[in-house]
């Protein structure tokens, strides 16, 4: 029974000690918060988010820092949910009194902190998809990743180059799949396409032969596929086995790797908008984006090795635009330094050259987004 | 084992009254409110299900739902049709009221694994339906809900949301207290000792039984509501399996049949991830460790542990 008393008295005595040391913080640094999706049903996203932050804030420490003041990275793993975000947030801003805060990995854990980022006065640059995070603009929220309009306005540009005009949509029920449907349908008129036959299938489905049936049957010239994750691979296989002849075009939700395993030969022949990170080693030597990209995909598999994914590439550009608005506004002064990020201009990134504007938090254009269509199981760059 | 007394029981209740009063003293910044809001929110949770699971012996696996249901009534009604808050939180615990008293009947007739498979059932169904649902609910990526509200005066402090938090505890707390040691809790705990048993000294346990699963069912959608408009973000993961696991999992370590472990089972998992950060990778390691050292050496649940020891220590 003694002993049982001991671990009981260790256990709590632990925990004290260990609590009051996260209150030791180091004086006089230039201080960056995150929370990220590490664990839980997203941690495809947000795994290789944290270790390109990990990874280049110890990189930039080795090199001097920042304004010649080291850098600390406070990082928490919200396992996908907003709650634990918000609570996360309140603890960067209130606790451990960061200048600026960098996370989010999806949109629901960016939208549900947006209240309190704003509240609290602290920039905050996000790592999510949508565009409602941006859109309406909101003070102090930027973000770095290309929106799902962006890559729908994207697809049908290369469709009308085909000669493309009549096309079906599929896409599951996730928030990104409906987000992009969405703006499918709205961008539709003005691109000169219509949209026949709009089929959904539903969460974790291993099947939709029937809903791209439907599409077969209604004849149409090429196919748009709203969504990412497994159900990529799947509406892919799906497709050849029907013997769809009209094209099959992705959004950048299937931009990694994982996509092109999961469907083996049948993705050849998709087209899809992508950043310039996954082809990186194609790009012309002229273009700014090759030399940053290399550099990112070096670095990156010398320490983890692996495949590099788009994910960590907005997390490299989240980064390292706090880093560019630190020096810039010479210092930690919250409303200097979010100023500092609203005023780049021409600043080269993984995701893109970023402009960023009063009216625009993310600073992409349409030009940053590099047409791609997957051949013999790799990445081709067409334009 | 002492019969506890009319003075021992609302000490208790005094204890969590100076905790709560006290509390905002140490509490140095919005960070440590924020948990301390979020512990009693759950733990509001955790004193109806305890109800459920340690008096009348019946598991819920899906309380999350009646927790999110009331949670998004609550935002529904106040955001997008622009009910009063209070209106809107009053309609979701009538609605979810109901709700519980109909599917109780029948999901209450099963027993053990059967009973804990319909419940989580019913958690996965209304899961479903907030994530589907989204013109209503903004499906999976959630929806935000307008600041709490009552003829004007609106609450956004985190100060104001303690003091409203702390205050339904302590009614909820003296609810289950009063309930517990009237004739209905000793007829749960009869249904709970020996189901046949009670039936035959006259019990109708089948209406005990669905009057405590509505009671602790609309104590979640309570707790919920509150959640909704104080967060101000809500997504479909507030009524998934893992929070209602998470609910279940604070009642059994703070201690079945105790209502105060509930209290401290709600606080203690809700501040303990915070503590653990400093684990950084090891975290949820650290949080299995926990959890596994405190059912090894005290598996009754804390309170009723530390009880124990306590009176066989000091006596």
């Amino acid at each position: 029974m003694k002993s049982v008393r001991w671990i009981r008295t260790l256990i709590a005595g632990a925990i004290i000690a260990l609590s009051s040391l996260t209150g030791a913080a180091m004086a006089d640094s230039i201080k960056i918060g995150s929370f990220l999706a590490v664990t839980g049903p997203a941690s495809f996203l947000g795994d290789p988010e944290k270790k390109t932050l990990e990874l280049y804030v110890d990189k930039l420490n080795g090199e001097g820092g920042i304004n010649g003041q080291q850098v600390e990275l406070t990082l928490y793993d919200t396992g996908l949910s907003a709650k634990e975000a918000l609570t996360f947030v309140k603890r960067l801003i209130s606790e451990d009194q960061v200048d600026l805060i960098v996370g989010g990995t999806t949109t629901g854990e960016t939208m549900a902190v947006l209240k309190e980022i704003e509240k609290a006065e602290i920039p905050f640059i996000s790592l999510a998809g949508a565009s409602v995070i941006i859109d309406p603009p909101k003070k102090w929220v930027f973000k770095t990743p290309h929106t799902d309009a962006m890559a729908v306005d994207m697809v049908y540009r290369d469709m009308k180059k085909q000669g493309i005009s009549k096309i079906g949509l599929i896409a599951g029920a996730g928030g990104f799949d409906k987000s992009c449907m969405k703006n499918a349908d709205a961008l539709a008129a003005g691109a000169g396409i219509s949209i026949v036959i709009t089929e959904t299938y539903g969460k974790g489905d291993n099947d939709m032969t029937p809903q791209l049936t439907k599409i077969k049957n209604a004849g149409v010239d090429a196919t748009l596929f709203c969504g990412f994750g497994g159900a990529s691979s799947i509406v892919t296989k799906n497709y050849a086995q029907l013997g769809i002849e009209a094209p099959l075009y992705h959004t950048h939700g299937s931009c990694s790797k994982g996509f092109i395993n999961g469907a083996g030969d049948a993705a050849n022949g998709v087209r899809l908008p992508c950043a310039a990170l996954l082809v990186a080693d194609q790009l012309a030597d002229d273009d700014p984006q090759k030399s940053i990209g290399l550099e990112y995909i070096k670095t990156y598999t010398e320490k983890y090795g692996g495949d590099i994914s788009t994910f960590g590439g907005h997390a490299y550009d989240a980064l390292f635009l706090a880093v560019e608005a630190f020096k810039r506004a010479g210092g930690t002064d919250k409303a200097k330094v979010r100023d500092a990020i609203e005023a780049i201009k021409n600043f080269v990134g993984v995701d893109g050259i970023f402009n960023m504007s009063e009216t625009d938090h993310m600073g992409l254009s349409l030009n940053s987004f590099k047409m791609l269509e997957v051949t013999d199981g790799g990445w081709k760059y067409l334009y | 084992m002492k019969k506890p007394t009319v003075v021992s029981r609302y000490a208790g209740v005094f204890v969590l009254a100076t905790v709560i009063a006290v509390l905002p003293l140490l509490l140095p910044n919005s960070f440590y409110f924020d948990v301390a809001i979020n512990g009693g929110i759950a733990a509001i949770v955790c004193v109806g299900l305890n109800l459920l699971i340690g008096y009348a012996g019946q598991i819920s696996l899906g309380h999350a739902g009646f927790f999110a249901l009331g949670a998004y009534s609550s935002a529904i009604l106040t955001d997008n049709y622009g009910w009063p808050p209070i209106a809107s939180l009053s309609t979701g615990l009538f609605v979810v009221g109901l709700l519980a008293f109909v599917i109780a009947r029948p999901i209450l007739r099963l027993k053990g694994h059967y009973l804990a498979m319909a419940t989580l059932g019913m958690g996965i169904i209304i899961s479903i339906v907030l994530n589907q649902e989204v013109n209503l609910t903004g499906g999976p990526d959630g929806m935000p809900v307008s600041a709490f509200s009552v003829f004007g005066w609106e609450v956004n402090s985190e100060l104001a949301w303690y003091w409203i938090v702390g205050g339904s505890l302590i009614v909820i707390v003296l609810l289950a207290l009063n309930l517990i040691d009237s004739a209905v809790g000793r007829a749960l705990r009869a249904v709970h000792g020996s189901e046949v048993a009670a039936q035959v000294a006259g019990i109708d346990s089948t209406r005990y039984k669905i009057l405590i699963f509505v009671v602790s069912a609309v104590m979640a959608a309570y707790a919920g509501s509150l959640f909704a408009h104080y967060t101000g973000f809500l997504t479909p993961s507030e009524g998934g399996f893992f929070r209602s696991i998470e609910f279940v999992t604070m009642v059994v370590l703070g201690g079945m049949a105790s209502v105060f472990g509930s209290v401290i089972g709600a606080a203690i998992l809700t501040a303990l991830p915070q503590f653990l950060t400093v684990f950084h990778d090891y975290e949820h390691v650290m949080f299995g460790l926990v959890m596994m050292l405190t059912m090894i050496f005290m598996p009754k649940g804390l309170l009723p542990s530390l009880r124990n020891w306590i009176s066989k220590n000091s006596l």
